[in-house]
């Protein structure tokens, strides 16, 4: 039960261009911005956006091929669904909500009340198996979702953010029990997210998904440690920086140098951790191996005893530097400062 | 909601606006009751010829209002959910009946639907069918001028319905029509029961559109309206009584099925209300 999808897509101002491919059991994790794409793609794969070119194939059998006319409605594909906010029918109960997608494939009443009576005891919801949708907690909510979607042995189960709309209480709990539901699928499945947390807990591999391209994949681990993106630096709380190496210096589109340690040539990406800057008021210090570059203070953010400090100008850098040496240096928004990084601190690695 | 509450939020002058409004909606129904010849009431309504009218109305307007059901919730659900070219039209098209003169309708289902008209020729030649001046000729006229109540009611709830709730239908294997009877209808179900009350109302109420192409015959195309119509003629104080029951009856109606179904229950889904 694999999953092979070419997508071509476009909505609005998205442009959804995707390859992807999922094994059976993997769980893997889209991770982007909003807007970027992922719960469009999401509907894709479920059939309720059909896609302009490419193909979607599940074990071997396409789903959707605009270039030879197949197009699979939703209904006639093996998949679970598990929407944002669950859109559990709220004139059922429970029990109707989990037996309604055997129901729909025609199932007799006494067969399908048994088997969607067997889900509601596997999610510990057997207490209100009467009850209809309003009467449930959101984590309650979340587990029948889960339930009615998994009932019909999908052969790709898909879900939409499954956990944003739980309080943070909850969600521990329920993502621990999801994460144990994953564990026994063993199709295809895709999880939307916003959270590295849950992608962490939840996916075996992680797409990330930008402006409708898929810009990394991989561990969450491979991914983290070599941002390919700005959102995913930004997840990790890294500078990235892009730019083309030639001869130890990596140079940005906008002309910027950055000197770094043995790298090859090429295009590159360019990791600057926030610790490993430091901050002086000197702006006329120069270096050959060490960075400096002169910018004004945008942004000063304490946490604790650590100080986030945001610099415009030539390069647009996040410092991290104690409260103690903040205070030292007496540093107001709009400041002129010093950003110095040695160029053995800086990351490298081909793009 | 909390009566003390919304009324101290409640401005004077917009107060005396309300209460204007209520007197004159209530003023008529009082002068009605004021004038009615009540020693003589009971004998005007078991009247046979009223006692006929009545039932002729009720028969005729539940008609009605089942064939704007039949006809005007899969109507509703074209203009809400299907794009094609000319959508406007069409609707103005469908609900152009509700701000026509009922005469007019009355006037242009004759030529559609008479012996001589577009369809009703046929009808005649090839069926021997006959609508104008028959009690079915009542239903489609009442149908006529009622179905558009229902037809905007249930378009406006299906537009506001997250159509997630058919998407997920689907992908649990529903088909598009096993989604519509079980996921759709049950949700828009409060208002279509308004939009039912509603053409109910309305058709209860028609008269122009029946007297211009049912006719007034008792028995077969009288209905109530056209009984207090012809009786302000020969005798008012019938006509009053008459009057009487008629918004008995709609009264009746109208509040005892707002409190069963349109009243929503705890944590019920939002409901329209009439």
């Amino acid at each position: 039960m694999s999953l092979h999808a070419e997508i071509t897509h476009r909505l609005g101002t998205l442009d959804l261009q995707v390859e992807l491919d999922v094994q059976p059991g993997e769980v893997v994790a889209l991770l982007g911005p909003n807007g970027s794409g992922k719960t469009t793609l999401l509907r894709c794969l479920a059939g309720l956006c059909p896609i302009d070119a490419g193909r979607i194939e599940l074990n071997g059998v396409a789903l959707d091929e605009p270039s030879s006319g197949t197009l699979r409605a939703p209904e006639t594909r093996e998949i679970g669904f598990v929407f944002q906010d669950y859109t559990l029918f709220r004139q059922m109960t429970v029990l109707e909500n989990v037996a309604f997608g055997l129901r729909a494939r025609g199932m007799r009443a006494a067969e399908a009340r048994r088997m969607a009576t067997a889900w509601i005891d596997r999610v510990g919801l057997m207490d209100y198996a009467r009850q209809r949708p309003p009467a449930l907690s959101g984590g309650q909510a979340q587990r029948v979702a889960l339930a009615r979607a998994l009932v019909t042995s999908p052969s790709m189960l898909l879900l939409d953010e499954p956990l944003a709309a739980l309080d943070a209480g909850t969600r521990a709990t329920v993502r621990r029990d999801l994460r144990r539901h994953l564990a026994t699928f063993d199709g295809v499945a895709l999880l939307v997210t916003h959270d590295p947390v849950d992608a962490y807990a939840l996916a075996d591999r992680v797409a990330i998904l930008d402006a409708g391209r898929i810009v990394q994949t991989g561990t969450l681990a491979d991914v983290t440690a070599h941002p390919r993106s700005r959102y995913v630096a930004d997840l990790v709380g890294v500078n990235l920086v892009a730019g083309d190496v030639l001869e130890g210096v990596l140079t940005t589109p906008a002309g910027v140098r950055v000197i770094v340690a043995d790298a090859p040539a090429g295009p590159a990406f360019a990791v600057i951790r926030p610790h490993s800057i430091a901050l002086n008021r000197d702006v006329d210090a120069h270096s050959s191996v060490r960075n400096s570059w002169v910018g004004t203070i945008a942004e000063v953010d304490r946490l604790g005893d650590r100080a986030r400090v945001g610099i415009v100008g030539t390069l647009a850098l996040t410092a991290e530097i104690t409260t103690a040496a903040l205070d030292a240096l007496h540093l107001q928004l709009g400041d002129e400062i010093n950003a110095t990084v040695k160029a053995t601190d800086i990351d490298v690695y081909p793009a | 909601m909390n009566a003390r509450r919304s009324g101290s939020t409640f401005p004077a002058p917009a107060k005396a606006l309300a209460a204007i409004a209520v007197a004159f909606f209530s003023l008529p129904l009082i002068g009605l009751l004021w004038r009615a010849p009540w020693s003589h009431a009971a004998e005007y309504v078991t009247d046979d010829a009223s006692l006929t009218a009545l039932k002729l109305s009720l028969i005729c307007s539940v008609w009605a209002t089942a064939l704007s059901i039949v006809f005007g919730v899969p109507l509703a659900w074209l203009l809400a959910r299907v794009k094609f070219p000319g959508r406007r039209f069409v609707r103005a098209l469908c609900t152009l009946s509700m701000v026509l003169p009922p005469v007019v309708g009355g006037v242009a289902l004759f030529f559609a639907l008479g012996r001589r008209g577009i369809v009703g020729q046929y009808l005649d030649r090839w069926f021997d069918f006959r609508l104008p001046f028959t009690t079915a000729g009542v239903v489609v006229a009442q149908t006529f001028v009622a179905m558009p109540f229902l037809v905007v009611t249930v378009e406006a709830a299906l537009r506001q319905l997250d159509g997630r709730l058919e998407d997920a239908s689907r992908t649990l294997g529903a088909s598009s029509w096993y989604t519509f009877r079980r996921v759709t209808l049950p949700a828009i179900r409060p208002a279509l029961a308004a939009g039912a009350v509603l053409a109910w109302a309305r058709a209860l109420g028609e008269f122009g559109a029946t007297i211009t192409f049912a006719g007034n015959f008792p028995g077969t195309t009288q209905t109530l309206p056209l009984s207090v119509y012809l009786a302000l003629d020969t005798n008012p104080e019938q006509a009053i009584v008459l009057a009487l029951v008629l918004i008995a009856v709609s009264f009746a109606v109208l509040i005892g099925l707002r409190d069963r179904w349109f009243a929503g229950g705890e944590g019920e889904a939002p409901r329209v209300l009439l």
